[in-house]
């Protein structure tokens, strides 16, 4: 994320704005308290206790993802490329969220692993387990530090708070919170988080689409009228030719990339699995990609009315950048020059929530990690539970103290371009994940050692195609501009993934078949991958599969209309 | 594992946040604020949806509750 450059973005806070704040945030650790009193296990704190209802895990599955690169981002992809944004949020997020509620929620909630790493475990044994889960618990710590990092960076520039304070005061809300509710709070405070971003970008887009002489205003005054379309995105993809940058945008990020984070992030499936029950689960990403279906209204939407109503926006997008101001600045202007006193409050607030929302989510699913997958499976087995719980609680302290130092790098190394690296390698380093459990989930052949070389192999590819396509990297075998370095990179570690694990499961010796049940389609009888449709998860609007076909339904609308 | 009812906890930020802004959108809303703002009363108009939205919570959460089923007891903390 690129710092607030030198422009000024001090909003004009009140009093009236400070007190919304301090209510949003007493109440957030009201939340934490409370859900300290429900927590007596290890599976309660971790995972709680799998008893959550679908529309709770539903919104914070989408919440644990609005973070502050998701919303600074968006907003500013929306004044640079217009209307090709919404790819991210239709074709990006809905087929995948339908995907891994319907296809793969039966094997990551049926087997009743507590975590996605462990189900790595249970299907490819050890290698690959400590691949993934070391993987991932360190990818967390950075990004929570980088998320923690991006929220003091928005205090500085819209409250005039120093970095170290901010970093310091965000980290320790979260962790309080979450060493005293455990997953519980983080979850409840996510949906809260979710409704209080949505007060505050609606006002936002309401107000601007006013000022800018409603839907038909935004249509004459933007001055490049392709990026009122969708397709064929060329400038997104950085493809010029529009039948391949269509196919760049629908395999690579369609499919690889957003199949990749969506069904493997542990962040985002721990949401589902903590769900009441396998019909909750299979509904918790289907219930989330309806908002996210929507989302784009408040936050893409605004992005392109900023372009032409922020004066140094529109300045910026003819190519003049003396203003200092960059495209991430999109929001903080629009609340300067949109909101009075009041309602400014609620929306500093929730672009706080969400960024502390973020990290939440990074730490809670980290501790998770660490304390099953790594504490009790390689240093200490065989604990009682209470020792474990113990374990999470402090795991949870770990994760902040680490969180704050990989702040303070972030900070150090000038915040921006590093920081970008790292998301955008994380980004595809998902694509060999999705490789390896699809293929495993449905070939019942592939072997343990095919489990980490495909996945070892994949990440190789990822990391090569974007060291020779980085510009800045000086090796410039490969030139694209925009996404379509990572959707390439993506799509080829999926496929070496995939042509190395069936070569690899060939020449070496399967699992036995009675170690698989439960893990692999073929080998999971009927009874144990469906949900029940009575008590709680009877009636037809709780169909996972109907709720599923509604919202592609919707989403091809939404781009028929739109698009 | 038995938790609060989230709905109430929705419902009650809400209508807090919902009073202060009507509060702010009638009292204390200045001639400069309505011009940042379009001429909208932004503060009065988001006030109102929210105290609505406070108002559907509440509802949902008494006609629903959260351990009807199963357990007689409600939760005490709220």
């Amino acid at each position: 994320m690129s710092v607030l450059a030198g422009a000024d973005l001090r909003l004009d806070a009140g009093p009236i704005d400070y007190a919304l704040l301090v209510i949003y945030f007493a109440v957030v650790l009201g939340i934490g308290v409370m859900a300290r009193r429900s927590v007596s296990s290890s599976l309660d704190f971790l995972l709680s206790g799998r008893s959550l209802p679908a529309w709770v895990t539903g919104l914070a599955f989408i919440s644990a993802n609005l973070g502050a690169l998701e919303l600074m981002g968006m907003t500013a992809n929306g004044a640079q490329y217009g209307m090709a944004t919404v790819h991210y949020y239709w074709i990006g997020a809905i087929p995948a969220m339908v995907f891994l509620g319907l296809v793969m929620m039966p094997f990551y909630y049926g087997s009743k692993v507590r975590s996605v790493p462990e189900f790595m475990r249970r299907r490819f044994g050890k290698p690959a387990h400590l691949v993934n889960a070391i993987s991932f618990a360190v990818v967390q710590i950075l990004i929570a530090g980088i998320n923690l990092f991006a929220l003091a960076v928005i205090i500085d520039a819209l409250l005039g708070w120093p970095l170290p304070v901010s970093i310091v005061v965000a980290a320790l809300v979260v962790l309080a919170y979450t060493t005293l509710g455990g997953l519980s709070a983080a979850i409840y405070n996510e949906v809260l988080q979710f409704f209080v971003i949505v007060a505050a970008l609606a006002p936002i887009t309401i107000l601007g689409l006013i000022k800018v002489g409603g839907w038909q205003g935004l249509v004459d005054k933007v001055t490049d009228k392709e990026q009122l379309s969708a397709w064929p995105a060329t400038e997104l993809t950085g493809i010029d030719n529009p039948v391949w940058s269509v196919v760049g945008l629908v395999f690579g990020l369609g499919f690889v990339l957003s199949f990749g984070y969506w069904t493997t992030n542990f962040a985002e499936v721990q949401r589902a699995m903590s769900a009441k029950s396998m019909s909750a689960a299979k509904r918790t990403p289907i219930i989330g990609s309806y908002p996210k279906a929507l989302i784009p209204a408040v936050i893409v939407i605004p992005g392109i009315i900023a372009a032409v109503i922020v004066p140094e926006m529109a300045q910026l997008k003819s190519g003049d950048t003396s203003s200092g101001v960059v495209y991430n600045n999109v929001l903080p202007l629009l609340m300067r020059d949109l909101l009075p006193n009041g309602i400014l409050g609620v929306a500093i607030t929730g672009l706080l929530a969400s960024f502390m929302a973020g990290v939440a989510a990074n730490v809670s699913s980290f501790n998770t990690v660490f304390t099953y997958d790594l504490w009790q499976d390689y240093i200490k087995k065989d604990r009682p539970d209470e020792y474990y719980l113990r374990v999470g609680r402090l795991a949870t302290v770990g994760a902040c103290v680490l969180a704050i130092g990989t702040a303070f790098i972030a900070a150090a190394l000038g915040g921006s371009n590093i920081m970008d690296y790292i998301q955008a390698l994380f980004s595809f380093f998902n694509a060999p994940l999705f490789a390896t459990f699809i293929l495993g989930m449905f070939w019942k052949r592939m072997t343990p050692t095919a489990g980490w070389v495909g996945l070892l192999a994949g990440t190789f590819t990822a990391i090569f195609i974007y060291a020779i396509s980085e510009p800045s990297f000086g090796i410039k075998w490969l030139e694209l501009p925009g996404q379509g370095a990572s959707f390439l990179g993506a799509g080829l570690a999926f496929a070496v993934d995939i042509v190395l694990s069936v070569l690899v499961s060939l020449v070496t010796r399967p699992k036995p078949d009675s170690e698989l049940g439960g893990l692999v389609y073929s080998l999971t009888p009927k009874e144990d991958r469906s949900h029940s449709t009575t008590g709680e998860d009877a009636g037809w609007y709780r169909s996972p599969a109907l709720l599923g076909g509604g919202v592609l339904a919707l989403t091809a609308v939404l781009y028929i209309v739109f698009g | 594992m038995r938790l609060f009812d989230l709905r109430l906890i929705i419902a009650f930020l809400f209508g807090l946040y919902g009073v202060v802004l009507v509060v702010v959108g009638l009292g204390f809303t200045s001639d400069d604020d309505l011009k940042k703002a379009e001429g909208v009363n932004i503060n009065l108009w988001a006030g109102i949806a929210m105290v609505v939205l406070s108002a559907a919570f509440a509802a949902w959460a008494t006609l629903r509750p959260q351990f009807a089923d199963k357990d007689k007891q409600p939760l005490k903390e709220l």
